[in-house]
C-alpha cells in the first residue's frame, strides 16, 4: 500500500542548516548533508532542503551543497527557493535534485508552472503555497474571509483564493503540492486540518501538509481528518522533540501505511 | 566491467549516476552504438513523457538498438514503459520487448494519479530481487503502468496490481526508481550489476 510519507526540512543558508539543531552524534550539525544523511538513515521518506540564501554566492553554495547531497543521500529530495526561471530549475536538477519546489515566482509567472512541467516534466514540479486565513472586511470584500495565498515567506498578501491557486497550478502541470498555513506554522498547536482536507480532497496530486506539527498526534491527524499524502516538519525534527523512527511506529500502531526501515 | 548509461532526452538522469559512484561502479553516459554494444551491462533509465522520449529514440535509431542487444539490460521508469509494446500515453508504439501494453491508472475517488511515493512490492520470480523481503518499499512516481503478464517477475498494488519489475531473456525492467529507493533500491541495482 502507498504510505504517508515523513519529510523533514532543512533550511539552508550559505550552505549550513541555519535553525539550531541538536543532534550530539553529528559531527557538525550545521552541514546539511550530514544532517540530511543522518535523516535518511532513520527513516525519512524524502526531504526538502530550502535555499533562504539571498546572495548570487550563496546560490552557487546551495547548488553545491545540492550535489553533495546527491550524492550521498539515496532518498528522493526536493530543493527549493527563490527559484525563477528555466535555469535555475536545470542547474539545480542536473546538480541532481529529484524535484524543484517553486513558490512566489509561480504567483508571479503561473505561466512558469506550464512550462517547467513540459521541459521538466510534472513529477519534478512542486508548487509550494504559503496561505494565511484573512478575516472578511467589509472595505476589502474581495479578499477577506478566506485563506489568501502568500508570497515571500508568508509576508506578502496576494489575491489569490487557495483552493483556486491549487487547482490552477494542478491544471498547469504542477506534480505535487506543498501547503505551508502560516496561521499554524510555528505553534506546534497542530497543523491546519480543514485547510489541508479541503485541498487535498479537491487535488487528483498529493499534498504535503507543513505548518504546526508539535506531536506524533498532529501527524495522525493531519493524515486522516487532513487527508494528506506527506508531513513534513523541520523545528521538531532538529531539536529532536520527536524521533522520526519514533513517529513511524506510532503512527503505524495507529494503522497508517508507513514505510519502516529500522 | 563496462557499464553504460544510454543517452537520451529523458529528463534528469543524474541521480542514476550518482547511485553508480555510491556503488562505486564507473560508467559512460552515451547514446554511441559502438559503446552501448560493447558494454557489459547497459541501463536504460528515463522520467518524462513517452511519445517524445520515443521520437528521440527513433531520430538514434536506438529503438533498433537497445532490442538488439544481447547482455542484460535495465531499463527503470520510462526507460520500462518503452520496452513494452505500446503506452496509452499519447498513443506511443513503442519498441515491443516486452510484449504487454502499458495503461493510464483507472480512475478512482479518492486514488491520486500519479502514484508518487513508497510503495510495497511482491510476488518475486527472478533472481534481480535475490535478498530483497517481500512487500519491501520502493519509490514510484508514474501516472501509467504495466498490467501483470507473463513477464511480471514483482508486483505492486495501486488502485489494481501492476507490473513492478519484468523480465525477459536479456532484458530487465522496474517500474520504480531503484537510484532513490534506499538501501533496497540499490541492492536491486548491485544485483543486476552482479549478473
Amino acid at each position: 500500500m502507498l504510505t504517508k510519507r515523513i519529510i523533514p526540512c532543512l533550511d539552508v543558508k550559505d550552505g549550513r542548516t541555519v535553525k539550531g539543531v541538536n543532534f550530539v552524534n553529528l559531527r557538525d550539525a550545521g552541514d546539511a548533508v550530514e544532517l540530511g544523511a543522518l535523516y535518511a538513515e532513520q527513516g525519512a521518506d524524502e526531504l526538502v532542503f530550502l535555499d533562504i540564501t539571498a546572495t548570487v554566492e550563496g546560490r552557487k553554495t546551495f547548488a553545491e551543497l545540492v550535489k553533495r547531497v546527491a550524492h550521498t543521500i539515496n532518498i528522493p529530495f526536493t530543493v527549493g527557493g527563490g527559484i525563477s526561471s528555466i535555469a535555475d530549475v536545470s542547474t539545480l536538477l542536473h546538480a541532481g535534485a529529484d524535484k524543484v519546489s517553486i513558490n512566489s515566482s509561480a504567483v508571479r509567472t503561473p505561466e512558469l508552472i506550464d512550462q517547467l512541467a513540459l521541459e521538466f516534466g510534472s513529477q519534478c514540479i512542486v508548487v509550494a503555497i504559503d496561505t494565511r486565513f484573512i478575516p472578511y472586511i467589509e472595505d476589502f470584500p474581495e479578499a477577506g474571509g478566506d485563506h489568501i495565498v502568500h508570497t515571500h515567506g508568508g509576508r506578502t498578501p496576494t489575491e489569490l483564493r487557495t483552493l483556486a491557486w491549487a487547482k490552477e497550478v494542478e491544471n498547469r502541470g504542477a506534480g505535487e503540492l506543498l501547503l505551508t498555513s502560516m496561521d499554524t506554522d510555528g505553534t506546534k498547536n497542530g497543523f491546519a486540518l480543514e485547510l489541508t482536507a479541503t485541498v487535498s480532497g479537491n487535488a487528483r496530486i498529493p499534498v504535503i501538509a507543513s505548518g504546526g506539527a508539535g506531536t506524533m498526534q498532529h501527524f495522525r491527524d493531519v493524515f486522516t481528518t487532513g487527508k494528506a499524502d506527506a508531513g513534513l516538519a523541520a523545528s521538531i525534527f532538529h531539536f529532536r522533540e520527536i524521533d522520526i523512527p519514533d513517529l513511524k511506529s506510532y503512527l503505524q500502531r495507529q494503522g497508517l501505511p508507513m514505510r519502516m526501515t529500522i | 566491467m563496462k557499464t553504460v548509461i544510454i543517452k537520451y532526452n529523458a529528463g534528469n538522469v543524474q541521480s542514476v549516476m550518482y547511485a553508480l559512484d555510491r556503488l562505486g561502479i564507473s560508467y559512460l553516459y552515451t547514446d554511441e552504438e559502438e559503446e552501448i554494444r560493447s558494454a557489459d551491462k547497459v541501463i536504460f533509465p528515463g522520467v518524462g513523457e513517452a511519445s517524445t522520449a520515443m521520437a528521440y529514440l527513433k531520430s538514434k535509431k536506438l529503438d533498433q538498438l537497445i532490442p538488439s542487444l544481447t547482455q542484460p539490460v535495465l531499463g527503470t521508469c520510462v526507460g520500462m514503459q518503452l520496452m513494452c509494446r505500446y503506452s496509452e500515453e499519447n498513443n506511443t508504439t513503442c519498441m515491443g520487448i516486452f510484449d504487454v501494453d502499458v495503461q493510464r491508472f483507472p480512475v478512482e475517488p479518492g486514488m491520486k494519479v500519479p502514484h508518487m511515493g513508497w510503495n510495497n512490492i511482491f510476488d518475486f520470480k527472478d533472481p534481480i530481487t535475490a535478498q530483497i523481503p517481500t512487500n519491501a518499499y520502493v519509490y514510484f512516481v508514474h501516472s501509467y503502468a504495466a498490467p501483470v503478464c507473463a513477464h511480471t517477475i514483482a508486483t505492486c498494488e495501486y488502485i489494481q496490481p501492476f507490473s513492478a519489475m519484468l523480465h525477459k531473456d536479456n532484458f530487465y525492467a522496474a517500474q520504480f526508481h531503484c537510484e532513490i529507493s534506499g538501501n533496497i533500491g540499490e541492492k536491486i541495482l548491485q544485483n543486476f550489476l552482479n549478473m
